[in-house]
């Protein structure tokens, strides 16, 4: 429990602190066309990263599962411009539902 | 010539929209092992959404909490780059900025930085801004109650949606064929270090490969 609370401070001091210091550095600091590429990429790359353990990972093994299911309805939906609530219900749902069968 | 009455409406819109996911993070948050007081925290305190839901799914696969939020603080990196565009335009003196600060993130960025002066600018930013954190903050309340009824993860396919959630955050970066690829890579490299390594670092890790190969490797067309 003590170990959650630690990794929540730790948020909350440093998404604050990189908030604030983005609208309080002079812009040229970092006004580099190889930190703005950084900045673009880091999301991407960790999204990735996220999506893929989610679905895929159980206690340190890979498992094919319902999981997948969801996020390929999630991609399709996406790709219909349908808007992200809805999207993460959909995925729930299917997924749910292929569990009772 | 854009109103500043259809700004704040564009904005409320988008604010309902944004914020009303946050029923979402809390159910997600409450059935991963956080309780109702640690998910509201996080939903006031930190509110950057993908950090948030980023934390959860790594407590959830079992990770370092610590892990977890240094991999969420990497993820709110964006918001120090919409700092710096937003500053120009909002153009706020030192204690302006520090009240400012919290309300940085995708959203309020979009609907501030596309003004044509400072004064819609900021009916953008704020509007936007506040209308998520109120109501992220309330559906974040009634979702992570929600989870604590529904307890298991799996019994209404929540596991499932945590993967959807940032595909959806994911897709509107995936704008070209150089950024679908480092997602992949990313992906590719984390599944492979789960068996290998503690959960929480596959991501990190997969995640930092990534950057690397998309800093090396530029598509010609984009130089």
């Amino acid at each position: 429990m003590t170990s959650l609370w630690v990794g929540i401070v730790i948020m909350i001091v440093g998404c604050f602190a990189l908030k604030y210091a983005g609208l309080s550095v002079p812009e040229r600091v970092l006004d580099h066309p190889t930190t703005k590429r950084a900045a673009d990429l880091i999301p991407v790359a960790l999204l990735g990263a996220l999506i893929a353990v989610q679905v895929f990972a159980d206690d340190g093994s890979l498992r094919i599962d319902a999981r997948l299911l969801g996020l390929v309805v999630a991609g399709v939906l996406l790709s219909l411009r349908v808007p992200f609530l809805p999207v993460v219900f959909a995925a729930a749902l299917v997924a749910a539902l292929v569990r009772l069968l | 010539m854009t109103t500043d009455r259809s700004v704040i409406v564009d904005s409320l819109g988008v604010g309902l929209a944004t914020g009303a996911y946050g029923v979402s993070f809390g159910a997600i948050s409450t059935t991963s092992g956080l309780d109702v007081l640690q998910t509201c925290v996080l939903s006031l305190l930190v509110f950057t959404g993908a950090s948030q839901f980023a934390f959860i799914g790594i407590i959830a696969s079992g990770g370092n909490p610590v892990t977890g939020a240094l991999t969420a603080v990497l993820l709110g990196s964006r918001n120090l780059f919409y700092g710096l565009s937003l500053a120009q335009r909002l153009n706020l003196k030192g204690a302006q900025r520090l009240a400012s600060a919290h309300f940085v993130i995708d959203e309020s960025t979009a609907m501030a930085v596309t003004r044509e002066n400072t004064r819609q600018s900021r009916l953008g930013f704020y509007w936007t801004g506040i209308s998520i954190f109120i109501l992220w903050n309330l559906m974040t309340f009634v979702g992570a109650l929600a989870g604590e009824k529904i307890g298991d993860p799996q019994t209404y396919g929540l596991d499932a949606a945590v993967g959807a959630a940032f595909l959806g955050l994911l897709w509107p970066r995936l704008t070209s064929w150089h950024a679908r690829l480092v997602a992949l890579f990313g992906a590719a490299v984390a599944l492979g270090l789960v068996p290998l390594t503690a959960a929480g670092l596959p991501i990190i890790l997969g995640g930092g490969a990534a950057v690397v190969l998309g800093m090396l490797w530029r598509p010609k067309a984009a130089a």
